[in-house]
C-alpha cells in the first residue's frame, strides 16, 4: 500500500508498542457487511494482526411481518440482514481471514429491542445504538472474541481509543473525521472494554476508509450506507412497536390521548404517546396559527403537552447512570462541552454531580433536551463522560 | 493441525469413488436415456451404480431410484405415499427426533387444506421410540410410520425391526430414513422391514447432491416432480450419471469394509469419550452412552454427543475450528439457530445444557494419534471458554483476574 491513506494508518495512533519478538494479539473484527468494519479488518491485516471475523446475528427481519405484513421484511444495506452476512463473508474471504456468524438474537432483544420498545412507551426518545454498543458489542461479543482466543475486539466505528499513562485510564477521543464521529454512542464503554478495543478508523477520514476498501479490492467498497435502526425495516420505528406489541401479546389500547397546551388547555387528540418526540413540529394535526412544538410527553395522564419554539429551551437537564471514562469522578463546577443528540453542536455547560445523577448547567439555553437520548461530554476531542438524559426538571 | 471430526455433516469423496466418478465426467458423456452407444454405456453405468447400492441393502435394484440426496428421498417418501393413498383423511406417525428434512415435511404436510394429521412420537432419554406406543397411536387412516434408522446428533439406532412389525399387521407403510446409519452399521430392507428407505452418497464417502431411495416392488408412489418419465420410475429427469457412479463406488466401498470399520470406529470413539471426560469436569454424553448390547447396535459407531457445562456450544465450535478441529454443534443444517437442538430436548437435556453441546463424528482417515490431539485441544479450549462464561458458578470460578490488563507489548 503506498497511498496517502496508508501512511496516515502507521502513525502515532498506534497504541500497541509490540516488541518485535512477540506477535500482535489476535483480533476479533465485528463485521456488519459495510464498508467501515470492512475496511477495519483490512486495515488491522496490513498491520499484521491476525484477524478472526465475527457477524452478530441480532434480529430476524422477517419475524414481524408475520404479524404486520406490509412491514418491510429486509432492507438493502441493514445489518443482520441474509445480504450482509452474504457481503461480511465475501470480504472475510477476499482477506482470508477466518470468519464465523454468531446468534446473539436472544441476548440483543433483551438488552436493546425490549428496552427500546419500553422507552418509546414511557415517553422517552432511546439511542438503540448505544445499548447495543454497552450490552451487546462491547459486552457480549467481547467475551465470545476472547472465549475464541482473541485478545482484542475492532469495530468500524469513528472513534479513538488510546491509553494515558500519566492518568493511568483508557481515553476515548473523537474521530478525527468530525463529519462521521461516533464516539457519542460509546460514552458508556468501561475501562476494562476500552482496554481491549481498536477503532481503526478513528484516524482516518471516511474518503480514505473508501480508497483504503477500494486498493484492497474489498466488494463492498461501493455500499451505500444506512443511518437507520438496524432492526427496524424502512425506518418507521412507529409500526415496529405496534407489530413489537402485538406479536408479544400486549398490543397497544387505550393509547389514545389529549394534546394540550402548557396551561392544561385541550387542543387536540392523539393516537398513542410513542409516536412523538419532544421537539417534533410535524404530525401534530393542529391547525394553529403559530407553529406549535412538542414540550414533553406526561405519560401519567397519557397527554402530549405542546407550545411554541421558545419553550423548548431549558437551561439545565439531570443525568442518570453516568459513566467517566477521563476522570475517575467529575469534580463539582467541572466545564464540559455537552452533547444531547448525535446531530448536536456540542454546548458549553457545567456539571454539578447530586448523588447518582448530575445535573448539567447550559451557558446557553438549548433547545429540546430529550428524555432518554444520551448527554455526552466533552473536552476538545476527549469524550469525559455520559450519561441518560432524565424527564425534564423545570 | 487440521482435523476433521464432523463425518456426519459430510465426508470426504474416497479416492476409488472420484475414479469412478471420473470418466463419466470426461469423455462418457452419453445421457443415459439415449439409444446410441454413448447412452448405452451411460445406461450400463447407472444400472451397475443400482446394482451396487441394492447390494449394500439387501434389496432388488429395481427397487432403487436415485435421487438428489436424502432430502429429496424423504420429500418423496412421505409425500409420494400419503398424496398415493386413497383414504379421505390421512395420519402420519413420525417420532419427536427426525432430521429437519422429515419434520417440516410433516409439518408442511399438516398445514394444507385437506388436512393430514401427524403423530409426534416422543423418545426415552437414549433417544429411542417405544414401538408400543406406535402400535398405540395407529389410527383407521394411518397410512405411513416414518421413524429414522439412526439419529444425526447423538447416534440413537431406533427399534425398527419391532416398529415395521406393528406397521405390517396393521397395513400401514414404513418408511425410514436411513441417511445416518447407511455405511454405518448393517442396513438390510428386509431386517429392517421397510418399505421405504432413504440414503444420501456424501454421508458416506461418496459425492453431495446424489441419494436414492428405497421402493418396496409394487409400491406406488405419487411424483414430486414431473417431466419424461419411464415407466415405473416415480423420478423424471436425465440422470446424474457421475453422481450415480460415485453412489454405487461408495455403496460398494461400504459394504466391504462394515464390520471391520465398524469395530475400528466404535474403540476409537469410545476412548475418545473416556478421555475427554477424563480430563474436563462437568461433561458427559448425551443421549445412548453405549454402542451395542446383544449384538445390536444402540449407537452408531463414530458418533459422540457431550455437553460442557456453563459454555455456548457455539464459541465452542469456533474456538475449535481456530485451532484447527471442526467438528459441530448438532446438525450442521441448524448451525445459528437460536432454539436448543430439537433432539437433545425431545431426550430431556436442558435447555442451557443442549446450548452447550458438541457433536464429534468420526470417519476413515480419524487415527489414534489425531484423537490424541484431540484430547489435548478440547481441555484447553473448554477451559478459557469457562474462565469467561457468565455462566459459571462462583464456587467454581478460577481465581479472578486483573481487572483491567495493561495493554502493552
Amino acid at each position: 500500500m503506498s497511498s496517502e491513506a496508508t501512511r496516515l494508518l502507521t502513525g502515532k495512533e498506534r497504541r500497541i508498542t509490540v516488541s518485535p519478538e512477540r506477535k500482535n494479539p489476535t483480533v476479533v473484527v465485528g463485521m456488519s457487511g459495510g464498508v467501515d468494519s470492512s475496511t477495519a479488518a483490512a486495515v488491522l491485516l496490513s498491520r499484521d494482526y491476525p484477524v478472526v471475523g465475527l457477524t452478530m446475528q441480532l434480529w430476524d427481519q422477517r419475524r414481524l411481518a408475520e404479524v404486520d405484513p406490509s412491514l418491510p421484511q429486509s432492507a438493502e444495506g441493514r445489518c443482520c440482514s441474509l445480504n450482509d452476512v452474504y457481503d461480511a463473508r465475501r470480504v472475510a474471504e477476499q482477506l482470508d481471514i477466518p470468519y464465523y456468524v454468531v446468534n446473539f438474537q436472544k441476548q440483543f432483544e433483551k438488552a436493546v429491542v425490549q428496552p427500546f420498545v419500553s422507552e418509546y412507551m414511557e415517553g422517552r426518545t432511546p439511542i438503540p445504538c448505544t445499548l447495543c454498543n454497552n450490552h451487546v458489542k462491547f459486552d457480549q461479543l467481547l467475551v465470545t472474541a476472547r472465549q475464541i482466543g482473541a485478545e482484542l475486539l475492532a469495530t468500524g466505528h469513528y472513534a479513538r481509543v488510546e491509553f494515558d499513562a500519566a492518568r493511568e485510564r483508557y481515553l476515548l477521543r473523537r474521530a478525527v473525521d468530525e463529519t462521521k464521529d461516533q464516539s457519542y454512542f460509546l460514552f458508556g464503554l468501561t475501562q476494562e472494554q476500552l482496554s481491549r478495543t481498536l477503532f481503526p478508523l478513528g484516524s482516518l477520514r471516511k474518503q480514505q476508509v473508501r480508497q483504503l476498501a477500494t486498493e484492497h479490492h474489498l466488494p463492498v467498497a461501493g455500499k451505500p450506507e444506512s443511518q437507520e435502526i438496524c432492526f427496524v425495516p424502512g425506518g418507521d420505528y412507529t409500526r415496529f412497536l405496534e407489530a413489537y406489541q402485538r406479536e408479544q401479546g400486549t398490543p397497544l389500547s387505550q393509547i389514545d390521548g389529549e394534546i394540550t397546551s402548557t396551561d392544561g388547555k385541550v387542543l387536540g387528540r392523539h393516537s398513542g404517546l410513542h409516536q412523538f418526540t419532544v421537539g417534533q413540529r410535524k404530525g401534530l394535526g393542529l391547525a394553529t396559527g403559530s407553529p406549535l412544538y412538542v414540550l414533553s410527553l406526561d405519560t401519567a395522564n397519557r397527554r402530549v403537552v405542546v407550545g411554541e419554539d421558545r419553550e423548548l429551551l431549558t437551561e439545565t437537564c439531570l443525568v442518570r447512570d453516568c459513566n467517566w471514562i477521563a476522570v475517575e469522578m467529575p469534580t463539582a463546577g467541572l466545564r464540559v462541552e455537552t452533547k444531547i443528540r448525535h446531530q448536536h453542536t456540542p454546548a458549553p455547560a457545567t456539571l454539578y454531580p447530586e448523588g447518582d445523577t448530575v445535573r448539567v448547567q447550559f451557558d446557553v439555553p438549548q433547545r429540546a433536551v430529550t428524555p432518554g437520548q444520551a448527554a455526552v461530554f466533552y473536552q476538545d476531542d476527549l469524550v469525559i463522560g455520559g450519561g441518560w438524559i432524565m424527564d425534564r426538571t423545570d | 493441525m487440521k482435523l476433521y471430526f464432523d463425518h456426519n455433516a459430510t465426508t470426504p469423496v474416497a479416492p476409488e469413488v472420484l475414479e469412478a466418478m471420473l470418466p463419466f465426467l470426461r469423455a462418457e458423456y452419453g445421457n443415459a436415456s439415449s439409444i446410441h452407444r454413448f447412452g448405452q454405456r451411460a445406461r450400463a453405468a447407472v444400472e451397475h451404480a443400482r446394482a451396487q447400492v441394492a447390494a449394500l441393502i439387501g434389496c432388488e435394484a429395481a427397487e432403487i431410484v436415485f435421487t438428489s440426496g436424502g432430502t429429496e428421498s424423504d420429500n418423496l417418501a412421505i409425500q409420494g405415499a400419503v398424496r398415493a393413498s386413497m383414504l379421505p383423511r390421512k395420519h402420519v406417525i413420525t417420532s419427536a427426533i427426525e432430521h429437519p428434512a422429515v419434520l417440516t415435511t410433516c409439518h408442511a404436510m399438516e398445514r394444507e387444506s385437506n388436512g393430514v394429521a401427524v403423530t409426534y412420537l416422543p423418545v426415552d432419554s437414549q433417544g429411542r421410540v417405544d414401538p408400543e406406543q406406535v402400535r398405540r397411536e395407529l389410527r383407521p387412516e394411518t397410512v405411513l410410520v416414518t421413524v429414522m434408522h439412526a439419529n444425526n446428533e447423538i447416534g440413537a439406532v431406533e427399534p425398527l425391526a419391532e416398529i415395521a412389525s406393528i406397521a405390517r399387521q396393521a397395513g400401514v407403510l414404513l418408511h425410514t430414513d436411513a441417511v445416518q446409519s447407511t455405511g454405518k452399521i448393517p442396513v438390510d430392507v428386509k431386517r429392517l422391514g421397510a418399505d421405504l428407505l432413504s440414503l444420501s452418497a456424501h454421508k458416506f464417502y461418496g459425492p453431495k447432491g446424489i441419494g436414492a431411495l428405497f421402493i418396496r416392488k409394487g409400491l406406488s408412489l405419487s411424483p414430486l416432480f414431473f417431466g419424461g418419465h419411464r415407466m415405473g420410475e416415480p423420478r423424471p429427469g436425465t440422470e446424474n450419471v457421475a453422481s450415480i457412479a460415485g453412489l454405487g463406488a461408495a455403496a460398494q466401498l461400504a459394504a466391504g469394509n462394515l464390520e471391520t470399520e465398524a469395530r475400528r470406529l466404535s474403540a476409537l470413539r469410545d476412548r475418545m469419550e473416556k478421555g475427554i471426560l477424563e480430563r474436563v469436569s462437568d461433561a458427559g454424553i448425551n443421549g445412548p452412552a453405549t454402542g451395542m448390547q446383544g449384538g445390536e447396535f444402540l449407537r452408531v459407531p463414530n458418533t459422540s454427543n457431550l455437553y460442557f457445562d456453563y459454555i455456548e456450544g457455539e464459541s465452542l465450535v469456533i474456538a475449535l475450528d481456530l485451532q484447527g478441529v471442526a467438528c459441530s454443534t448438532g446438525a450442521a443444517c441448524s448451525s445459528g439457530a437460536i432454539e436448543p437442538s430439537h433432539v437433545l430436548t425431545a431426550i430431556g437435556v436442558p435447555a442451557l445444557r443442549a446450548r452447550g453441546s458438541l457433536r464429534l463424528s468420526l470417519g476413515r482417515q480419524n487415527t489414534e494419534e489425531e484423537v490424541k490431539q484431540l484430547l489435548e485441544a478440547i481441555p484447553a479450549v473448554v477451559e478459557r471458554l469457562r474462565a469467561l462464561s457468565p455462566q459459571v458458578p462462583d464456587e467454581k470460578k478460577a481465581p479472578a483476574e486483573k481487572a483491567v490488563p495493561a495493554r502493552k507489548g
